[in-house]
């Protein structure tokens, strides 16, 4: 990490920028781009295709598949299952909040008062990430144990009382109840929302802040008209790279749920691995798509960024 | 009052240690109860103290040969994504080609799927395709998934590289591929390995994708998933942790040698 590329002197010509930087080889970008464009195209983009397809078929295994354009399968699935649409959307959107909530005040603690421990916690933050995510969602069992002390602790205080009237649980467990599975999505994305969050914090000059101070902003002023707005593209694609996979997770659900907090995710799987309704399945992950590319190509509009990742 | 005001400076600091707090718990728990030696077959209450689990970590029956697949397809992963990511973000950073648009969106676009998605489709292609499930489709989809991050992490690289040095090198007469791997690549390395670490970390973790294309062959991932239902051994926690512990040194291990070299610089 030079301090040659990261900080050029202040007469750095703008004009490069906008003439191509190298010429030589009309087909070199052609051919470098060609094996990984092929990987996408036929791994990605084409199966797309075939799901589509797949999801206007009519057959059994036994005979196999035609395309009889039977959209009607879409209409069945989505009046069958949209129950677990609803939880997907609405449990995902509230591990993405908790998220947020959870993991602004470390991202902020890392960029401006972390001082010398600032790389030990970056580690602290990525390190669980190679541990396997299933054992550590596993984890969350002997946490949320109903003779733990978590539940016991809860139970005692008289909040699992109010979580139960609020159905987010059910009697005297945490486990196999929503709360459960929003509790372990959100642990499981937190580090997505973290990183961008940190990365658009760290951008921010620190000058800005005493500026601020000068002109008399409380903290918490210069915390909402200066820190948090210039954090904005951090807080745009930490919220997605939340929503999104958990959205479609299944893991959570299965792990830490019960059959009453199935998600979509668990219903695509079921279909695919288990029912083997391909069509089915093909028709509802499509849908839950065509949802999220919805959403996301709103919410980037909306928020009026393009600088995502 | 004192204690207030400590309070007041300190509450955001307070709460970013809460969050992480609550982003460890699981890996202390994991590492706790890897000395743990449960009475009926699952591993989530505590019994008694024994490294039992620690002496013989493969004792489970093909626990071990899982980790075996998993390393060998994430390794492989790695490798192709790496190669194939980076000269993507070169072609995308150094050069002006048609159908840009095209490309970025092809590269945006699996990051922002939810994985059952993609999982699902690969499905349908293998399956139309009469593809035999295993190690091959598995090692596909992983090269697929990864390869947008890799581009991602050398693009940010590439970007921020000062195009002047490498005219410098050619100036004093470096010849084109001498310029590329004396000058390029190391500036570009930090990129790529960022891009390789993280290709790593993920393909050896995925399990949505690797469960809807695996076929009969399970990975490590896959076991684990498979013993929640059966009777979670100990050995998956001495595994867990030996990772968490393995992470952590080798990331430490990087950053004093980096720091030396830069001292040493300076």
């Amino acid at each position: 990490m030079s301090t040659l590329t990261e900080a050029p002197p202040p007469l750095a010509p703008a004009e490069p920028e906008k003439r191509p930087p190298r010429k030589r080889g009309r087909f070199t970008p052609y051919w470098l781009l060609l094996p990984g464009m092929l990987w996408l195209i036929v791994f990605f983009a084409l199966p797309m295709i075939y799901q589509a397809s797949t999801s206007v078929q009519q057959g059994s295994l036994e005979e196999g598949y035609k395309v009889t354009w039977h959209f009607a399968t879409y209409w069945n699935a989505l009046s069958e299952y949209w129950p677990q649409f609803l939880r997907s959307v609405f449990y995902a959107a509230a591990a993405t909040v908790l998220c947020l909530l959870l993991g602004y005040p470390l991202a902020y603690t890392i960029a401006f008062r972390a001082g010398r421990w600032k790389n030990l916690i970056m580690i602290l933050v990525i390190a669980p990430f190679f541990t396997s995510f299933l054992i550590r969602t596993l984890a969350w069992k002997t946490i949320l144990a109903d003779s733990g002390p978590v539940v016991h602790t809860l139970n005692s205080l008289h909040v699992l009382d109010l979580t139960d009237w609020l159905g987010w649980t059910a009697g005297d467990r945490v486990l196999a109840t929503p709360l459960a599975v929003v509790c372990g999505l959100t642990y499981n994305f937190l580090p997505f929302m973290i990183l961008p969050l940190y990365t658009s914090l760290e951008r921010i000059d620190g000058r800005l802040h005493e500026a601020a101070g000068d002109l008399y902003a409380k903290p918490w002023t210069t915390f909402r008209k200066v820190t948090f707005p210039l954090s904005m593209p951090g807080v745009v694609s930490g919220t997605l790279l939340t929503f999104i996979p958990a959205a479609g997770d299944y893991v959570n659900a299965e792990l830490l749920g019960s059959t009453d907090t199935r998600m979509i995710g668990n219903v695509i799987q079921t279909q695919f691995l288990r029912i083997l309704d391909y069509p089915t399945a093909a028709a509802l992950s499509f849908i839950l798509m065509a949802a999220i590319l919805a959403m996301v190509t709103f919410y980037i509009r909306r928020s009026g960024t393009e600088d995502l990742v | 009052m004192p204690f207030v005001n400590w309070l007041k400076r300190r509450l955001v600091v307070l709460a970013g240690l809460l969050t992480l707090a609550y982003l460890l718990l699981p890996n202390v728990i994991v590492t706790v109860f890897s000395f743990n030696k449960p009475k009926g077959r699952f591993n989530y209450e505590w019994q008694q103290f024994s490294t039992d689990a620690w002496q013989d970590p493969c004792g489970v029956a093909d626990m071990c040969g899982s980790l075996s697949i998993s390393l060998q397809i994430a390794v492989w992963a790695t490798v192709g994504a790496t190669l194939l990511g980076t000269m993507i973000s070169f072609a995308l950073v150094r050069y002006r080609f048609r159908a840009r648009g095209a490309v970025n969106s092809l590269i945006f676009l699996p990051m922002a799927m939810p994985e059952v998605v993609m999982a699902a489709s690969l499905l349908t292609l293998f399956l139309n395709m009469g593809a035999q499930l295993g190690f091959w489709t598995i090692l596909i989809a992983h090269i697929m998934f990864c390869l947008s991050f890799v581009v991602t992490a050398v693009k940010a690289r590439v970007m921020s590289m000062d195009p002047r040095l490498e005219e410098a090198a050619r100036d004093l007469y470096a010849g084109p591929v001498q310029t590329f791997v004396r000058v390029t690549l190391p500036i570009a390395a930090p990129g790529i390995a960022a891009g390789a670490l993280l290709s790593f970390a993920l393909s050896f973790d995925d399990f949505i994708i690797t469960n809807f294309n695996a076929g009969s062959t399970v990975t490590f991932p896959m076991f684990v998933w498979g013993s929640a239902q059966r009777g979670t051994p100990v050995q998956i926690n001495v595994i867990g942790t030996a990772m968490f512990l393995i992470a952590v040194l080798f990331v430490l291990t990087s950053m004093v040698v980096s720091n030396r070299r830069n001292k040493q610089k300076a």
